[in-house]
Formats: structure tokens, sequence, C-alpha cells
């Protein structure tokens, strides 16, 4: 019998504490099938935040380390300048690495720390209960947010994306969703680009991927993924936004 | 035996190089020697001063309090350091830029035109080796062989060269207190 | 051996290259910026690695990557960076990671002074970070012993897996001395099997962490910590004494105040008074079964401090009522004077000799 599909030895047998319908199992799924076809697997180390892929140490099959909330890019400096040979990735919420992790972020990409970042946009803070993010869009409720985001207090939603494409050591960036096959598709094929750039040396690289939380946006998982590309890509225009090359 | 002295000017008169030079000789006579900064925005262009402890015991704090030698490069710096020097002790004071006489009487006060000495030999910036001179001819505390062979080592090779200038500044300043206590 | 004249902060960088430290990230802040400025020009000769992080918070946070990674790593600042540090101490602390960390202190709380002082005793002792975790904590008293404890540092850092603080201040930092680097045998150390370098595909990974969710999970690692800081407070005491046996008064002082307690010492010896000293040298553990061996007619320990107080409680734990404790501090970046301390001891023994 011919095996037409397998798990991914990049992911441990545990099973994951993630919600019904959330989008987290397919990122890490894209991330682990990413390294193996690499063949980075076994020389890869990674850094889970602090949010709802705090665990991710126990899912991926290689060394990780477990960061402070928002300091995974700094965690990750550390290493890669330790074993500049291994492959280093971060793998951060919205919370994590647009609110608290705002400055390890940007100063990571500033220095062209050659490591890679998936990062989650879900648009919540999912692991806490609910709370806004600076990714939550306007009028989306959250538990800060009872009645809605106000853009007259809490301002409009980041556009890490946009914002990290500006910074000449961000060599890729580019934003993907989960939302369809289709999208899915198209999120390994960047995943897998941005991880060739730290192989080659070239920088650093960046994904972001558009990610459901039904639990806490309060909707079915059907209606979530319907839900991210009525809202969400509207508001965060999937595409790549930086390639090697276009640093001048 | 015990050296505890306060060296002080403006920043640029060469005050810490000074105490440093001072410092590197006594441990090149395997002396205990401490030297202590004062750090901070004075440093980048206000006041500057340094102490420096030369002992045959171990040094116990670095800070001097109770000096035995003030070599003070500007008036500020006298107006600071008069009343730190222990009764007995000695007072350099560059009269090329201190205009008023000590007000101590209790003291071995020495009054040396630093300044002119320096330029008259080339170069306004060794002032503080014209006042270095004159200190160890006083107390006799280092030798000034000692001072030749910790210069390069603070100064770096880069400086080397500047050893023959310096080497006179010293004997300049040595000369001014032996006719001070000569005269 | 030829002595080296040299400033404490960069007798620092010094001490830990000759300690085989490649690793350094830093922040500036006034007064330890010699140690970042020192390795940022000689870290690269060696084959090291100097980082400028974007902040205090970051360069701990690469000090745990790095630390996790298996190298030798040091990080260095003052009181105020210190302070934003303790969030990346404590996951070192848990993760039971070795690395240096020096804190040169200046004066505060809040942005406080540049000059030295000594306010930080509870933040280094207690654990400045979240949670039930101490580390151990290194004072030395001149820029010699600063270059031994830095190097010693390392190597306890790597046999208890711990964070290693060094707590100078800004006189230390500052002053020149004359020292000179012992390059001993290293010690047999451990072999850092635990660290992440690349599974190679032969064995399981390895995880570098401090989340344990499930209680009992925590409560055993916990209990596992305790353990260690026990075996540290059993082997690792350091303290230096004199005349404790014979005193009418007992000084007891770290760091830089210890020296000028000294020279009081021999001031007020000079005028026949019999006094001693307690230097603690590692704070934590803090030796306090030197306080047991001070004669039992001794009026009682005065501790000096540059703060408001903070060594005195561990002095009090350990004299555990036995004699009275006084205390003379200054602050702010005040420096107290021999002088000043020879009127405390005079104001206390009353005259008696």
């Amino acid at each position: 019998m011919a095996i037409v599909f397998e798990k991914t030895k990049g992911l441990t047998d545990k099973p994951t504490h993630y919600c019904p319908g959330c989008t987290h199992g397919i990122i890490h799924r894209l991330v682990a099938e990413a390294m193996v076809e690499l063949g980075v697997l076994e020389n890869a180390i990674g850094v889970a935040p602090v949010g709802c892929s705090v665990l991710a140490y126990d899912y991926f099959n290689c060394d990780m380390h477990q960061a402070a909330h928002g300091r995974a890019p700094a965690v990750a400096t550390g290493i890669k300048r330790v074993h500049p040979n291994n492959f280093v990735f971060t793998y951060q919420g919205d919370g994590d690495l647009a609110s608290i992790g705002a400055a390890e972020i940007v100063h990571a990409a500033h220095r062209g720390e050659k490591f890679s970042t998936i990062f989650v946009n879900n648009a919540i803070y999912g692991m806490t209960g609910g709370q806004m993010a600076p990714t939550t869009l306007i009028g989306q409720k959250a538990t800060t947010a009872p009645y809605g985001r106000d853009e007259a207090t809490t301002g409009k939603p980041i556009r890490m994306s946009e914002l990290l494409a500006t910074i000449d050591g961000a060599v890729f960036v580019e934003r993907v969703a989960v939302n369809t096959p289709a999208n899915i598709r198209k999120a390994k094929k960047a995943i897998l680009e941005c991880f060739k750039v730290q192989l080659e040396g070239k920088g650093f690289g960046i994904v972001e991927v558009l990610s459901t939380c039904p639990t806490n946006w309060g909707i079915t998982p059907v209606e979530a993924m319907k839900w991210l590309e009525n809202n969400m890509i509207p508001y965060y225009p999937l595409g790549n936004f930086r390639k090697p090359g276009e640093v001048e | 035996m015990e050296e505890r002295i306060i060296i002080a000017g403006f920043g640029g008169q060469g005050v810490m190089a000074m105490g440093q030079l001072l410092t590197y000789s006594g441990m090149v006579e395997e002396k205990n020697v401490s030297w202590l900064p004062s750090y901070g925005p004075e440093m980048r262009g206000g006041t500057a001063n340094c102490n420096v402890t030369i002992s045959s015991d171990p040094v116990g704090s670095p800070v001097v309090v109770e000096a035995t030698t003030a070599i003070v490069l500007n008036k500020p710096s006298l107006d600071k350091f008069e009343t730190s020097v222990v009764t007995g002790g000695n007072l350099l004071i560059n009269t090329s830029l201190i205009d008023r006489k000590s007000n101590r009487d209790d003291l071995n006060v020495y009054y040396i035109p630093a300044n002119e000495i320096a330029i008259e030999l080339g170069n306004v910036r060794i002032a503080n080796m014209v006042m270095l001179g004159a200190y160890i001819e006083i107390t006799k505390a280092i030798s000034v062989d000692s001072v030749y062979k910790a210069f390069e080592k603070v100064f770096g090779e880069s400086k080397a060269h500047l050893l023959p200038i310096n080497k006179q500044a010293l004997e300049k300043g040595a000369e001014a207190v032996k006719s001070l206590v000569n005269a | 051996m030829t002595k080296v004249l040299m400033k404490g902060n960069e007798a620092v960088g010094a001490a830990a290259i000759a300690a085989g430290c490649r690793y350094f990230f830093g922040y500036p802040i006034t007064p330890q910026n010699e140690i970042p400025e020192y390795m940022s020009r000689e870290l690269g000769k060696v084959g090291g690695v100097f980082v400028q992080a974007e902040s205090e918070v970051a360069a701990i946070n690469m000090v745990y990557g790095a630390a996790g990674s298996g190298a030798r790593v040091m990080t260095s600042s003052s009181s105020p960076g210190i302070a934003l540090k303790q969030e990346g101490i404590s996951y070192i602390a848990g993760a039971e990671l070795p690395c240096v960390i020096v804190d040169m202190m200046r004066g505060g709380p809040g942005l406080g002074s540049i000059q030295p002082a000594q306010g930080d005793y509870f933040l280094a002792t207690r654990g400045g970070g979240n949670g039930d975790y101490r580390m151990i904590v290194l004072a030395p008293a001149d820029v010699q012993e600063l270059v031994d404890l830095v190097i010693e540092g390392f190597d306890l850092a790597d046999i208890y897996r711990t964070p290693v603080m060094i707590l100078g201040d800004g006189m230390i930092g500052q002053m020149m001395e004359p020292v000179e680097f012992k390059t001993e045998a290293n010690k047999e150390l451990p072999e850092k099997d635990w660290a992440t370098v690349g599974t190679g595909g032969k064995r399981k990974p390895n995880v570098i962490n401090s989340l344990y969710l499930q209680a009992e999970d925590l409560e055993n690692h916990n209990i596992k910590l305790q353990a260690k800081f026990a075996k540290i407070r059993e082997n690792e005491k350091r303290v230096e004494k004199y005349n404790i046996e014979n005193a009418d008064i007992v000084l007891t002082a770290y760091g830089t105040t210890s020296r000028i307690a000294k020279t009081a010492i021999s001031k007020l010896e000079k005028e026949g008074y019999k006094v001693g000293l307690i230097r603690p040298i590692s704070l934590y553990p803090f030796p306090n079964e030197a306080y047991e061996e001070i004669n039992e007619d001794a009026k009682g320990v005065l501790t000096i401090e540059m703060s408001s107080g903070q060594m005195i409680d561990d002095v009090r734990l350990s004299l555990n009522g036995k004699l009275p404790t006084y205390f003379y501090g200054r602050t702010g970046g005040m420096v107290p004077s021999p002088e000043e301390i020879v009127n405390k001891v005079k104001e206390i023994l009353g005259g008696d000799k």
C-alpha cells in the first residue's frame, strides 16, 4: 500500500493542547515539514514564546528554548551567535511579538540577526482568555475591549510586516494566511523561502501567518475561517513585502 | 610609608593620566597602590580629580580624605581640596592658573608656574608632568626612573616618542621646587 | 606572573576572557561602561562575540539563549539596569543555566546617581526576580579579588548550573589597582549535555525551560532547586575574619566599604581599641557561622554599608540576638569616611577601650 500522507518527523507524537478549529496546528505542521524538507531538523534550535504556543517546545521535534514573554528574538540572538551554523527559529504570537516584544523583534531585524520568525497573528490574546491585542481589529470585541476596539483610545491595529519591511536587516517579510487549502500551500512556500534566506546567511526573515481563534472570537471554526477572510485579510493584505535583493 | 595624594584640575589638563603614571610608578617599585577617579559628567570638560595611594602596607580605603599631598592645577581645585591636606602635608599650586595664595599656614606650600614652564618646553599639555616632577622631588615617594619605566605602559607605544619631552618636564618641575626650597 | 595596573571594569572583562567567556551581551549604563567597551574591543580578537543589545531586558534574554546553548557568557550593568534584568535572571535560575552577571552598583532608588552605593544587596541576595530562587553573590573588595572572583564565578556557575552575580560598586569599577591573572588548570566541570546544540538525530530534543504547568511538577522542581541552594550554602561560603576572638567591637562590611572599615580599624588600634572585622565575600551564601565565633564579651557588631541598612538583616539573623547590633550607613553615592566610622565606634564603646 502506498503512503500518500504521513505525519511529519518534525513534530513529536505529543497531542497538542490547541482548541478545536485553531490553526496553530496547521502552522506547526508547515514549519516542521519545511525543516524536514530543508534537512535542518537535526540541527535546528527553536524558541517558543509566551502565549497559546508556549508549549511549542513539546511539539517541535528539535532542541528548543522556552522564552520570556516577547523575548524570543533576544533568546534566538543568543543562540544563533553561539551556534551560527545551526538553524534557529522563533515561533511567536501577536501579543508576544507585536506588544511586549516589539523592541526585541524590531532590533533583531535591525541587527540583521540570521534567524527566522514565524509570527502567528490571530488578532487576540488567546492563552490569557481573549484580551485585546495590538492587532485586534477596530470594533472587534475582546475581554479588555468589551464594547469593541475603539480607535480613539486604543489606536489602530498595528501592521507588523509592513513595519518590519522598512528595516534593512529584515531581508524576507511575507504575510500569509491558513484559512483555505490554497492559502496553506502559499504559506508553506513562504516559510520555505524564509528559512532558505537564513540558510544562505542573508539576514533576518519573518513570515506573518493570519490565524484563527474561534474560542476567543466566539464563533465556530468554519465561521472563523470566513471571518478571517472577510475582516483580517482586507486590513492585513497578504503578499510579500521584502525579498533578498530588494534591500539596497 | 603611605602617600595619599589628591590631584585635581580641569578636564583636559592630564590630571587622570598623571595620577595613573604616579600609580603605575609605585607599582613598578612593588609598593601597594590604588588610583580612584572622580567620574561622571564632570569628566567631560568640568573639574576632574583623582586619588592616588602609594603605601608599604595594603591600601585600605582608596578614597583619600586626609591627603598627605594635594596637587592643584586650577583655582576651583585649590578652593575644594586645600582643606583636605593633613597638617604638615604638601600643597602644590599651579600659579599659572591660580592667582591666590594658600590660606593654610600648617602646610608645605609650593608655588609652581607649571603652564609657563611647559610652554617654554614647547607644549602646554605637559604642565601635569612639571607638577609630577615637583612632587617627586619634594616627597621622594617614588624614583623618577620608575616614572620612565611606567611611561610606555600607561601611554602606550604610540606615545613612546614623547618620553624625552616628558622627561624634560619632570626635570624642570624638580628644578622649580629646588629653587623654591633654596630661595 | 607580572602585575598590570587595571581599572576594575576592564579587569572584569579581562578576567572573563581569561576564564573562557566568549559571549557578552550588554547595554550602556554608568559606572560600568568600560566593561562592554572592553568586551567590544577584545572579544573579537579571541573569536568571541559582543552584542550591544537594545535594552538590559534583551541583553539578559540573549544571555539566556547563549547559556542554554552551552556557552560561557556574561552580562554587566549597574543598579537600574540590573533591576531590568530581573525577569531574565529569574528565568535563568528557573531553567538552571550558568552565567555571570556583574552589578556595579550606583545610588538609588530610581535613576538615583552614578556614584558608588550598595543598595542592591536585597535585590541580589534575595533573588530580585519572581519566584523562590537564590543565586551565588560574590562581593570583591579590591581589583585583584574582582578578577579572582569573576574567574571563579564562571566555574561556580557551571558546577551548580546557576547564575552568579559579582556585586561591586562604582568605586571598584572605576578604580585602578595592580592585578595578576592566575591561570589555574580548570576544575573538572560537569559536561553540558543539557545544552541545545541540535539533536543531530541522535537523541531526544533538549529543552531549556522554566515552565511547569502541573503544580506537582513545579513543586518537585522547586524542591530540587532548594536542595541545590542548600548545597551551595554548605560548600561556598567565603569570609575574611580579623581579630574577632579578642575584639571589644566587631565591624562588618562588604566590598569597598570593608576597606574603609579597615582604615578605621587601624586608626582605632593606634588609640588602643580592640576592633575586629568580618568581611563577607560571599553574600549568598551568607557566612553566618563567622558571627558565632565573635568573643562573647564584645559590646556588639557594627554593620557599615553604603545603604540605609540591608546586609544588617543577615547580620542580625546570624547573631540571633546574641549581641547588640549597630549600624552606620551613607547613601546616594556618599562614601563613609574612616573618621565617621571611628566616631561611631567611640560612641558605641563610650570611651571603653
